[in-house]
């Protein structure tokens, strides 16, 4: 029941933003709607905890270990955002950036996003996660696009189309798990797209199709995680989009994309039992670090070069499920968890920041701290969060990642090190100044909102220091799953 | 065709799968080189067309009924909405004139052609594996799929690039009924949903794309890069 209405309220909120997006108010009823999402997440979150995973609705939903924090997460972030964009879009539009009837339709796609995601992480089927994914790349395109600039358009449509055939690689992917599963499920019916069969029979699959879809999911979802070499679209989308789509991208998007490169590991690694899947991850993984790490340097918009750094702790996180076994399966989980918040709030933090001084340019924002403390402070312990700085949640499980790598794969340390040194200097010489330096700016028409940013990073020092014993169950729970 | 002792002591029904394929695989060729944006919607029809005829086909052979849904849902995006909706996007946005000028179509067909051999030997261990009549046709949709894809690259007019896009799908529709008689009914739905709603948000983005850029030639868009 509060599954069908977790993503019901969702699904129903896009159209009434459909309908209503354009009042006075909408902004305030995307709120509500957000929140109620989030209650009835916290109730299934309840549940499970009281009673443990289900599977609903013939197997067509389920909730395990491995997707109830990420529900939570989703509609947490989701709830904080709407709450950072009703005064974030506010500006904008005082600011002559936005009509109102773009705003219709940023609220609505926001809602219809929100289901895309609930709906990816919820489902049991490979064939409906795949449609899930491909919808959520739909209904982010036009809000890529929001502002209608050439350079939007331009990101938007390599967004489309760079994603969209990544997609389709995936596509390819599922048609063959499933040819592989009708063998063995039978044809009829849903049974041979359902994760809960599939695993059940992993062990049975026939090896060498396995292999080659796991190739095509892998470089399919891979492309919506951004893993270099298939990042391109990422840092223009991020970058051109409005501030709050930027936040869910790097929030949500990714985490999702990633689950569901996960979600087909743990079927191919089960079937072909072999190390190969974990070291195409490993491979993946740390090729983004180092690529995104070095690129951070030459960046000159501040949206993008947070976008960067998202692409580096997703290789992050690739790597640590790569590695495997239940201490990087774990702080994989943990970043997952950490750079979701930490990302959402540094991005938040930027949005204002941008508007007080009217350009996204790093070498025009200065003096954050004068212009307003808050917005400065958020920025800088975002940053210093992201960078891995104690006692934040982040180097909680950058340091678990990188003590698994030092004792199963050595030579993989320096390398890590060294891409996290790199990300270090070049992010921090950047927002240094952006936070210190000499003051340029405009007080704004609406006073920014702020609370979000701190509630995230509260949460990420919280997690650094004390991980609540259901949530870190579930983290082990479901890096057994893993494997 | 890919068949080892003579063709002719194939059922009808196989050799009707064949020939839809083939088609399928001829019709990706001339998508390739066709230069008039008109034209290319009429062949991307014309693949539609195939795919419906091969579906029927295999879904009397085999008596799979559920393939008769799945080729009346063909039938319905693929020949008449998609096709209608890009032939009225072309005339709203005046293009009904439009060629594109293709450097190097020997080129690219001769690229084509190690792109269905490459096609055929991934396929080849895969449809080994199959039980379906139509196993021998995966190494034509494969090869489907990576023309289309060749398509997209070579191409610089957004609407190329989307029939493209469209093209690809219909290799991974046929990919399916080929392997596997096709997904389940509700996973098929789902992508037909996606496949249509992603046209029609691509032809909202024309309209923003010409309104800003006062073209649809993708040249322009080159901006955005690391410098």
């Amino acid at each position: 029941m509060e599954l069908l209405i977790l993503l019901g309220l969702p699904l129903f909120g896009a159209a009434l933003m459909a309908l209503v997006g354009e009042r006075r108010w909408a902004p305030e009823v995307n709120v509500l709607v957000s929140l109620a999402t989030f209650v009835a997440g916290c109730a299934l979150t309840a549940r499970v905890i009281a009673d443990g995973p289900m599977l609903v609705w013939n197997e067509q939903f389920f909730v395990d270990p491995f997707n109830v924090f990420l529900v939570a997460l989703t509609a947490f972030i989701s709830l904080t955002t709407s709450l950072f964009s009703r005064t974030y879009m506010r500006i904008e539009e005082h600011h002559g950036k936005l009509s109102q009837r773009r705003l219709r339709l940023y609220h609505s796609m926001f809602q219809l996003f929100m289901f895309t995601m609930l709906l990816a992480l919820l489902t049991n089927n490979m064939g409906i996660l795949w449609v899930a994914m491909e919808a959520a790349t739909l209904s982010t395109v036009l809000l890529v696009s929001l502002y209608r600039t050439k350079a939007s358009l331009e990101a938007a449509w390599k967004y489309f189309i760079l994603c969209g055939v990544g997609i389709a690689q995936a596509l390819f992917g599922t048609i063959l798990l499933y040819f592989a599963a009708e063998k063995v499920l039978g044809g009829d019916g849903m049974s041979a797209l359902l994760w809960t069969h599939l695993n059940a029979v992993k062990g049975q699959l026939e090896v060498s199709v396995l292999s080659i879809s796991f190739v095509f999911l892998l470089v399919g979802y891979g492309t919506k995680v951004g893993l270099a070499p298939l990042h391109n679209w990422l840092p223009d989308a991020h970058a051109e989009g409005p501030t709050p789509v930027s936040a869910v991208l790097s929030g949500l998007l990714l985490n999702v994309a990633l689950y569901a490169v996960i979600r087909c590991k743990i079927l191919v690694e089960g079937s072909i039992r072999s190390k190969l899947p974990g070291h195409m991850l490993m491979a993946f993984g740390l090729t983004s670090v180092v690529v995104a790490a070095f690129l951070l340097w030459r960046q000159k918009d501040v949206k993008r070069l947070f976008a960067y750094s998202s692409i580096e702790h997703m290789g992050i996180i690739t790597f640590a499920f790569g590695m495997g076994g239940p201490v990087a399966n774990f702080a994989a989980l943990l970043h997952m968890t950490v750079h979701s918040l930490t990302k959402s709030a540094i991005f938040f933090a930027v949005g204002h920041a941008s508007q007080k001084t009217g350009t996204q340019l790093i070498e025009r924002i200065r003096g954050l701290l004068v212009l307003s403390p808050t917005v400065g402070w958020g920025l800088m312990l975002g940053a210093l969060a992201i960078l891995g700085m104690p006692p934040f949640g982040v180097f909680a499980s950058e340091f678990l990642i990188l003590t698994t790598a030092m004792r199963d794969h050595p030579w993989a340390t320096p390398v890590l090190l060294l891409a996290l040194g790199v990300a270090f200097g070049a992010i921090f010489s950047r927002v240094q100044p952006m936070v210190f330096g000499e003051p340029s700016g405009q007080p704004l028409p609406h006073s920014p909102s702020l609370v979000p940013v701190f509630a995230h990073l509260a949460l990420v020092l919280m997690l650094g220091l004390w991980i609540p014993p259901f949530l870190a169950q579930w983290y082990r729970l479901a890096a057994a799953l893993i494997g | 065709m890919p068949t080892d002792s003579g063709v002719v002591n194939l059922p009808l029904s196989a050799q009707l799968i064949h020939l839809a394929a083939a088609v399928l695989l001829l019709l990706s060729f001339a998508m390739l080189s066709q230069r008039r944006l008109l034209s290319l919607v009429n062949l991307f029809a014309g693949q539609g067309a195939a795919l419906v005829g091969s579906t029927v086909v295999v879904a009397y052979s085999t008596g799979q009924h559920h393939l008769y849904y799945s080729a009346a849902l063909t039938l319905v995006l693929k020949m008449l909405v998609l096709p209608y909706v890009l032939h009225r996007l072309i005339r709203r946005l005046n293009l009904q004139s439009d060629t594109e000028t293709l450097v190097n179509i020997p080129t690219t067909m001769l690229i084509g052609l190690v792109v269905v051999i490459f096609a055929f030997g991934l396929a080849q261990p895969l449809s080994e594996l199959s039980s379906t009549v139509t196993r021998s046709t995966l190494g034509i949709a494969i090869a489907v799929v990576m023309l289309s894809f060749l398509m997209m690259i070579t191409r610089h007019k957004a609407i190329s690039q989307v029939i493209g896009f469209l093209a690809m799908e219909n290799g991974l529709f046929f990919a399916a009924t080929s392997a596997t008689y096709g997904m389940p009914m509700v996973v098929e739905l789902g992508i037909a949903l996606d496949v249509l709603v992603g046209v029609f948000i691509f032809g909202i983005f024309f309209f923003h794309i010409r309104d800003q850029f006062e073209s649809l030639d993708l040249h322009l868009m080159e901006s955005l890069k690391e410098e």
